[in-house]
């Protein structure tokens, strides 16, 4: 079984768990992900891999309760287990020491990046982040990012952390000053990632993106989370999740992110409707 | 005894009903149909219905054992070389097979072997037969079978029986391969399956679900740090292709295995009491003529769809299906739209497809395949309106336990290359069978090898122990 060793709330609605599962510790790299299901008739929920830990046999989750699976999910306890984890899934993030690397981390997307920030970093590159969020109550990760960083720049839309603009702000102005900047990584919401690309694309910095298109199978089966990089068809979960900003169609993406919406409300208006009377959309 | 030309029926659901329920359309011989069609069998002494059984199946020596009534005698006689014959008996082309080469077929239908072999197996789980047979002694080696479809499945039961200790690794959190997340249960009860399984726990398989190979763990790992002293590969050809023509993004427009996977592993059909959402819509129009499309096609009509086309650019006398579907598919009320190749699927601005851009073949020479080739009509072109496209064009091998492992054979195709008779690899130790060798076949074909391949490594093993005696 694949125990919840130690839950917390990291902001409203933004949990993180350390899950018991020794072969996925031994095995995870920066860049990847598993797939969990909660229950029998639990769907398969993909979550990056935001940290491990290889003596202690155990991976860190972050998620945030958008859905009916990441709000269940978000209701287990310390002890309680998973029904299913896999993994560790997707290519590693390329890791090498490329000199400057900006690492940019969206909301839940700090998450993610900040293995990657410390890979960077392990490596020997310059490692200058900006991490951002709407407020500073949603941000997360602050002082990981802090200790993995040359530099950090925090930029929240109200001002009550940080700058008041968005994350791309800090890196537009690194660029006007001439920073050379050998490499950028962005992981957050999808318009962020666009626009870190429209921001680096002029400048032909090489810059890099984190998918996360609907997956089921996570495995290369079912072809669900292709997203086209390039004029190419590429599968996210075996192909990425990782690809090249500067190719990817963003817009493609958004809109087979957004395919299930009316089930998803569905789902979840079942679900509230069920448990109140004695929960029986899921079993325990 | 005057002979029927005909095969006795098989009693079925009613096509209205059965369109709208995942329940098995056909419902399997009664006691007394099966000795009749029995006694159709002239029990042969040349045989020829065996050449055309992959596993050489004894069949009049189980057909007569039905016919006198020893339902023991039958199933062991089957059991013998076919370790799931409740699944051979239900989906083996055996129109191409075992049944094409029958002698009533010079002057009627042949003999139902594969409904005589379903009736001899299902018979037998009835009785409370336990898939299990006992075990030999612990031979104190370890075998890993990757993939657990039909042909890890046998190569682990048939390792079990000689005394490995097997562990069987697979990838979805659901053993079975497309025997589980692939053919409907209408056609194939998931409750055969599993008893199929749990038969090889029984017997002391483990199966260690979740388990990636390529991620988790890699082929070299389970041989050096895990302590396995052979490993099989039975990954399949899990890999979906797409036709590349424009559109193929659009919200709507799925691959088979997507299709069949959300309803089959993860019961989308149930939704909203299971949490994977499945989008069916009023007008599917499936791409492909093969078994893979039939399900996906009747799959599509069964949670609700209107119309379901299947899109096909040969005719129907190419239809790589097996006939049984073909005709239940028509029962069903499927159309069978013919002659037919996409070449481009439309959408809206909201990115959901609305239609499906067509033109006509017509048939010209015969092509490698020995098929005639279609080629297109010009100015032909047509829309099909459809609010769902399900793409069954066929699979090929998914690349992760190739690019993982160090001197591992693959041909262009990226299938491992294994020697037809034994299984064996280019990489000592390391055997495969199923469709990552062959590409996408059957059932029966992926047993056959995984049965094949679990001798080769019985006789490789032993040659180990031999060696360190
Ligand atoms: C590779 C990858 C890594 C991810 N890492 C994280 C992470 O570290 N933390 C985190 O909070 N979220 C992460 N996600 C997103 C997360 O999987 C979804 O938020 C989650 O599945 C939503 O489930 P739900 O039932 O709660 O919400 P729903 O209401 O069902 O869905 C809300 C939205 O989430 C997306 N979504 C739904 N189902 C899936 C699915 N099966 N796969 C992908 N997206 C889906 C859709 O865009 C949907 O509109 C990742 C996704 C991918 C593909
Ligand atoms: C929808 C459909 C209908 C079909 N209908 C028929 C029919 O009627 N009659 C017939 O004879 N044949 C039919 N076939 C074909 C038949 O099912 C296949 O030929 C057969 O299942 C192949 O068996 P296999 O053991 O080689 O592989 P599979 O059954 O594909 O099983 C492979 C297994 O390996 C797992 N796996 C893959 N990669 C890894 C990895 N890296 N690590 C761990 N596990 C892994 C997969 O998850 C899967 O469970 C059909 C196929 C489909 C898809
Ligand atoms: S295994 Fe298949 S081919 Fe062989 S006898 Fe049975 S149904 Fe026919
Ligand atoms: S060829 Fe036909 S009739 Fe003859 S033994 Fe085989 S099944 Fe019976
Ligand atoms: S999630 Fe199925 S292929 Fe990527
Ligand atoms: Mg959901």
């Amino acid at each position: 079984m694949y125990k919840i060793l130690l839950k917390q709330e990291l902001a409203p609605n933004v949990k993180l768990f350390k899950m018991q599962a020794p072969l996925i510790a031994k095995k995870a790299q920066p860049g990847q992900f598993v797939i969990l299901r909660i229950d029998e008739d639990g769907e398969r929920v993909p979550l990056t891999i935001a940290d491990f830990d290889r003596e202690e046999g155990s991976i860190t989750l972050i998620f945030q309760e958008v859905g009916a699976s990441t709000k269940l999910l978000g209701t287990l306890n310390e002890g309680d287990s998973l029904l299913d984890l896999v993994g560790p899934l997707g290519k590693p993030t390329h890791i090498e020491n490329f000199g400057t690397v900006v690492c940019v981390g969206g909301g839940i997307g700090i998450a993610p990046v900040y293995p990657i920030a410390r890979g960077m970093k392990a490596a020997g590159n310059e490692v200058i982040s900006i991490i951002g969020a709407r407020n500073k109550e949603i941000l997360i990760y602050e002082e990981e990012m802090t200790a993995v960083s040359d530099t950090l720049h925090i930029a929240t839309d109200d001002g009550s952390k940080g700058i008041k603009g968005f994350v791309t702000d800090p890196l537009k102005q690194m660029i006007a000053e001439g920073k050379k900047i050998d490499l950028v990584v962005a992981i957050g919401p999808v318009i962020m990632m666009r626009n870190v690309a429209e921001v680096t694309r002029p400048y032909q910095i090489p810059t890099v993106v984190s998918l996360n298109p609907i997956m089921v199978d996570g495995t290369g089966m079912c072809g669900g989370c292709r997203v086209s990089v390039g004029e190419e068809n590429k599968f996210a979960c075996v192909d990425g999740p990782e690809f090249d900003a500067h190719k990817v169609d963003f817009a493609g993406l958004v809109a087979r992110q957004r395919m299930y919406i009316p089930k998803e409300k569905q789902y979840a208006e079942h679900c509230a409707s069920t448990r109140e009377g004695g929960c029986k959309c899921h079993s325990h | 005894m005057s002979l029927s030309l005909k095969k006795n029926a098989m009693p079925e659901q009613d096509p209205k009903v059965r369109a709208r329920n995942f329940d098995e359309v056909a419902l399997g011989y009664e006691a007394e149909l099966a000795q009749a069609e029995a006694s159709r069998c002239l029990n042969c002494k040349a045989a020829p219905c065996r050449k055309g059984c992959p596993v050489d199946v004894d069949i009049p020596a189980f057909i007569k054992h039905i016919k006198e009534g020893d339902m023991e005698a039958a199933i062991a006689n089957i059991k013998e070389v076919n370790g799931l014959p409740a699944i051979c008996g239900r989906v083996c082309p055996q129109e191409d097979q075992c049944e094409k080469f029958c002698v009533l077929t010079k002057r009627g239908e042949a003999v139902g072997i594969g409904r005589l072999e379903r009736y001899a197996a299902d018979y037998a789980r009835q009785q409370g037969e336990s898939a299990a047979t006992a075990a030999a002694a612990a031979v104190g080696q370890k075998v890993a079978v990757i993939g657990s479809g039909p042909a890890g499945l046998s190569a682990a039961g048939e390792l079990a029986k000689k005394g490995y200790a097997v562990t069987i690794f697979e990838a979805l959190h659901l053993p079975g391969g497309v025997l589980m997340y692939g053919i409907p249960e209408f056609r194939l009860p998931k409750e055969i399956v599993q008893a199929e399984i749990d038969g090889l726990r029984q017997m002391g398989v483990t199966i260690e679900v979740n388990a990636v190979i390529g991620r988790t763990f890699t082929v070299d790992e389970l041989i050096e740090e895990e302590g396995f002293d052979a490993v099989f590969i039975g990954t399949g050809a899990g890999l979906p292709h797409f036709m590349h023509i424009p559109g193929e993004n659009f919200n709507g427009v799925y691959s088979a295995n997507e299709f069949l996977t959300r309803c089959n592993l993860m019961k989308a059909y149930r939704f909203p009491d299971t949490g994977t959402p499945i989008h069916v819509g009023k007008k599917v129009a499936v791409v492909g003529g093969g078994n893979v499309a039939m399900d996906a096609a009747r799959t599509a009509l069964r949670l609700g769809a209107e119309e379901v086309h299947i899109v096909y650019r040969r005719s129907e006398t190419e239809l790589p299906a097996r006939l049984e579907e073909i005709h239940h598919a028509k029962e069903e009320g499927i159309i069978f739209t013919l002659l037919t190749a996409p070449v481009e699927v439309q959408g809206n601005q909201e990115g959901w497809v609305t239609g499906l851009k067509c033109i006509r073949m017509e048939l010209g020479e015969p092509d490698a395949s020995g098929r005639r080739r279609p080629v297109e009509i010009p100015g032909s072109e047509f829309v099909l309106p459809t609010d769902t496209v399900i793409i069954a064009i066929g699979q090929g091998p998914n690349p992760l336990v190739q690019s993982t492992t160090k001197g591992l054979e693959t041909n262009k195709k990226g299938n491992i290359v294994a020697d037809p008779e034994t299984g064996a690899t280019s990489k000592p130790g390391v055997f495969a069978g199923g469709d990552i060798v062959t590409g996408a076949a059957t059932v029966i074909l992926a047993m056959g090898a995984g049965k094949k391949a679990a001798a080769a490594i019985d006789a490789y093993l032993s040659g180990k122990r031999a060696g360190q005696a």
